[in-house]
């Protein structure tokens, strides 16, 4: 859908408006006009985590201009900031910092795994202090591949995210989340990392699904 | 090693009879040390014959059917320039005990302890010995070589089960925690207490001492890991009396991205594109260390063809560039001038960026060196364009930033005098590059052991005097006016021919041997060492981070300053966590 498309797609649900008043009235439903605001003005976490972070920075530099999209107001506090990029490896190390500042994210958050690594680990997948892919401990909404993303990726994703908050109700996302918002529990540096979720199966592998 | 060599051995075998061995393995060229007289040993040179900077320590594990010893490896060069002295020290497995060097050289303080958080070996009489890039509590010591990982697949890569076949397993699948975990048998997590924040603490009311008659507290403040000016996951730990700094202790780790684990895997040419993500700012100069540690190593066969020469200066020359216009970019951002200066910087480096992408195919992760020359030409136009950088715009652009900022109130007032390291003390802490330079001493690895063909060209080495972060800004300047002269020189003089020297080989043959190649990087020196055993793998890959050992210095930096120049002091010195913490 063009840009031109969605402005038009505000005077739906159809009620005739006189043309003399058509400059001034728009009818809409919630969800659109909300929606509308919340696409142009998604705040990203001030939060580089490696190679990847390099790229994010050009994109808000002059030459990509992340400000096209209303998403140049980058936050250093987590308070403030709607989005959170994960832009690069995500280490054993590391993860218990990512996961406490998400916590720390007020609704309506999103993730994005920026890269290889922070999708799926990507070169460094096998390192003892590597997490494969951050999807393992925080719900991921848009994921963008690359190594590293180049910034027209990037900004390709955050079009996708864009997509993905015009889809969204208002009403599902907040009053039927009310109760299911919960944190998620922060992991723990053990002798290797520890997810407070898994502790039976790290007490007794042989209970995991899958086999060894 | 030098030509003075013999006249150092003569010395080391009449000074230290028993002690000092020359090492007679096949490929070796430094000395076995005994662990008792290292100190002594390292004084003398220190002191004596000129040998007063420490570039490397690292431990290798020769862990093998006959085999079973660790050993200590340590890099000694003088900074008036010359080859490498190159020690070792040989320990048994089940009690890796040695001296510490931190009396002697203070810059082995962050090696030491990654020695022993990596490899498992005691430093005694080591000031702070804990662990420095995992946390503490962490099982084992990942580097050596009957450690596994919780993904471990096999030794070595091409890992069977991927090839010829293709059967391609998730490592998820087969580990019963479904991620890349591992414990200890009989390991209940209810029970465990994390240590880590506990020591670091204790490490830091050692610094700290007794308080005075003054009734008054101390107060520890954690800048990072996530903080908008620490150039990443960076964190510093740090104790104020009032707005005054007392103490402060780096934690580093937080992008611990195993690349010696596995670059230990991998085959040579494997591990190029690994480099690239080491300093992720100028990764043509990691290829280029990388490159030439293996090349020495393959030794003729290794020799770049003569138009690759000149590609490789021209590349790490732009890398040079790029990073420190970036490097003063966001220095102005930590100092409060938020991204307009960033911008003037950025823009400069995407237009050498478009080279880069042009010629390599990437932005950022090049890829582009190959034992024995680089991976392809230019292509066409590529070079014109180059040509118009170097000659029209840059130059240009590089007195508009000066103009702009170096006599800017608030940069001179905010920079003059804070964060003073002094040519003794950069000596000492080992730092490198434009740390050292801008600290009066004129080490450039370019000219005081040139490497490729930097002794064909023209140029003066920067140095400073005065060693503050005002100084440290205004180097970089310099040294990209310095860069762009070399890059005149070679632009004018680079001739036609093939670009690497033979075939572009997969599987390149590497003798067995130990080499440590090093190079000039934007940040400092930044070497290789490289143990080859003649399989297609290196036995033991380390690097030297300039980055990560020019943080050493940082506490006695900051001491006795603001807390609001730490930002500053951390911006001049250029770290990058991907190097730092490796």
């Amino acid at each position: 859908m063009s840009e031109e498309n969605k402005l038009e797609g505000l005077n739906k649900p159809e009620y005739e408006i006189t043309p003399e008043m058509r400059s001034n009235i728009a009818i809409t439903t919630l969800d659109r006009i909300y929606n509308l605001g919340r696409r142009y003005s998604v705040w990203p976490l001030m939060f580089g985590l490696a190679c990847c972070g390099i790229e994010f920075i050009c994109t808000a530099a002059s030459r990509y201009d992340i400000a096209r999209f209303g998403m140049e107001v980058m936050r250093p506090s987590p308070r403030q900031a709607d989005l959170m990029i994960i832009s690069g490896t995500v280490t054993k190390k590391m993860l218990p910092q990512i996961v406490r500042l998400f916590n720390q994210m007020p609704e309506p958050k999103y993730v994005m795994a920026m890269g290889a690594c922070a999708s799926g680990g990507g070169p460094f997948k096998e390192g003892y202090n590597v997490v494969s892919g951050i999807d393992k401990y925080l719900p991921v909404d848009v994921y963008v591949p690359g190594c590293p993303p180049t910034p027209q990726a990037l900004l390709h994703g955050l079009m996708k995210l864009q997509e993905k908050i015009d889809g969204e109700s208002y009403f599902k996302r907040f009053r039927e989340r009310k109760e299911n918002i919960e944190a998620i529990p922060i992991p723990i540096l053990g002798p290797d990392i520890i997810d407070p979720r898994d502790y039976e199966i790290i007490k007794n592998p042989s209970k995991s699904k899958v086999a060894a | 090693m030098t030509e003075a060599a013999p006249v150092v051995q003569s010395v080391l075998e009449t000074r230290f009879p028993g002690v000092v061995t020359p090492d007679e393995r096949k490929g070796y060229e430094g000395y076995i040390v005994t662990k008792e007289k290292l100190v002594e040993l390292a004084t003398a040179l220190r002191d004596e014959m000129g040998y007063d900077f420490l570039s490397s320590v690292t431990a290798v594990d020769y862990l093998s059917e006959e085999e079973t010893n660790l050993e200590v490896v340590y890099h000694l060069y003088k900074s008036t320039g010359g080859g490498s002295l190159v020690l070792s020290v040989q320990l048994p497995r089940d009690n890796p005990v040695v001296d510490s060097l931190v009396s002697v050289y203070p810059g082995a303080d962050f090696q030491e302890r990654e020695a022993y958080d990596l490899m498992g070996i005691r430093f005694d009489k080591h000031p702070d010995l804990r662990r420095i890039l995992m946390w503490e509590g962490f099982e084992g010591h990942p580097l050596r070589k009957d450690w596994k990982e919780a993904y471990h697949n096999e030794d070595t890569k091409p890992f069977s089960n991927r090839w010829p076949d293709g059967q391609i397993f998730r490592s998820e699948d087969k580990n019963p925690y479904g991620k890349n975990n591992i414990y200890p048998v009989g390991f209940d997590p209810t029970k465990w207490e994390a240590t880590e924040e506990s020591l670091l603490y204790a490490g830091l009311g050692k610094a700290v001492g007794e308080k005075g008659n003054i009734e008054t507290d101390y107060l520890v403040v954690n800048m990072g890991p996530q903080h908008p000016s620490t150039h990443g996951v960076f964190r510093m730990a740090v104790v104020l009396d009032g707005e005054t700094i007392i103490a402060l202790k780096p934690v580093v780790g937080y992008l611990h991205r195993n690349h010696e684990k596995i670059g230990e895997r991998n085959t040579y040419l494997h591990n190029m594109p690994f480099t690239d993500r080491l300093d992720y700012i100028s990764s043509l100069s990691n290829n280029f260390g990388y490159a030439l540690a293996v090349e020495k190593l393959m030794g003729k066969k290794g020799a770049p063809s003569e138009r690759a020469e000149y590609i490789r200066v021209i590349m790490a020359e732009l890398t040079r560039i790029s990073n420190h216009v970036w490097a003063i970019g966001f220095l102005l951002n930590d100092l409060g001038a938020f991204f307009t200066p960033a911008l003037y910087a950025i823009e400069e480096r995407e237009l050498i960026l478009d080279i880069f992408e042009a010629t390599t195919g990437s932005r950022m992760m090049c890829n582009y060196f190959r034992f024995g020359g680089v991976a392809r030409d230019f292509p066409e136009g590529v070079l014109q364009k180059i040509r118009d950088l170097v000659f029209e715009r840059l130059p240009r652009k590089i007195d508009d930033i000066d103009a702009y900022l170096t006599d800017n109130e608030i940069v001179l007032t905010r920079t003059q005098g804070v964060g003073i390291l002094t040519p003794e003390d950069a000596i000492a802490y080992s730092a490198t590059g434009p740390m050292l330079r801008a600290s009066g001493v004129p080490y450039d690895i370019r000219r005081a052991d040139p490497y490729g063909i930097y002794d064909r060209f023209d140029f003066d080495v920067a140095v400073r005097y005065h060693g503050d972060c005002y100084d440290r800004f205004i180097i970089r300047l310099d040294e990209i006016r310095q860069s762009i002269r070399i890059l005149e020189q070679a632009l004018d003089q680079i001739p036609e021919g093939s670009v690497i020297s033979g075939s572009n080989p997969y599987q390149v043959r590497v003798p067995a041997g130990e080499s440590y190649g090093r190079v000039e990087g934007p940040k400092g020196e930044l070497g290789f060492y490289i143990v080859s055993n003649g399989k297609p793998h290196p036995w033991r890959y380390h690097v030297r981070a300039p980055s990560f050992i020019n943080l050493t210095a940082m506490e006695k930096m900051c001491i006795g300053q603001k807390i609001a120049d730490v930002v500053v002091i951390l911006g001049s010195i250029d770290i990058v966590l991907g190097e730092t913490d490796r």
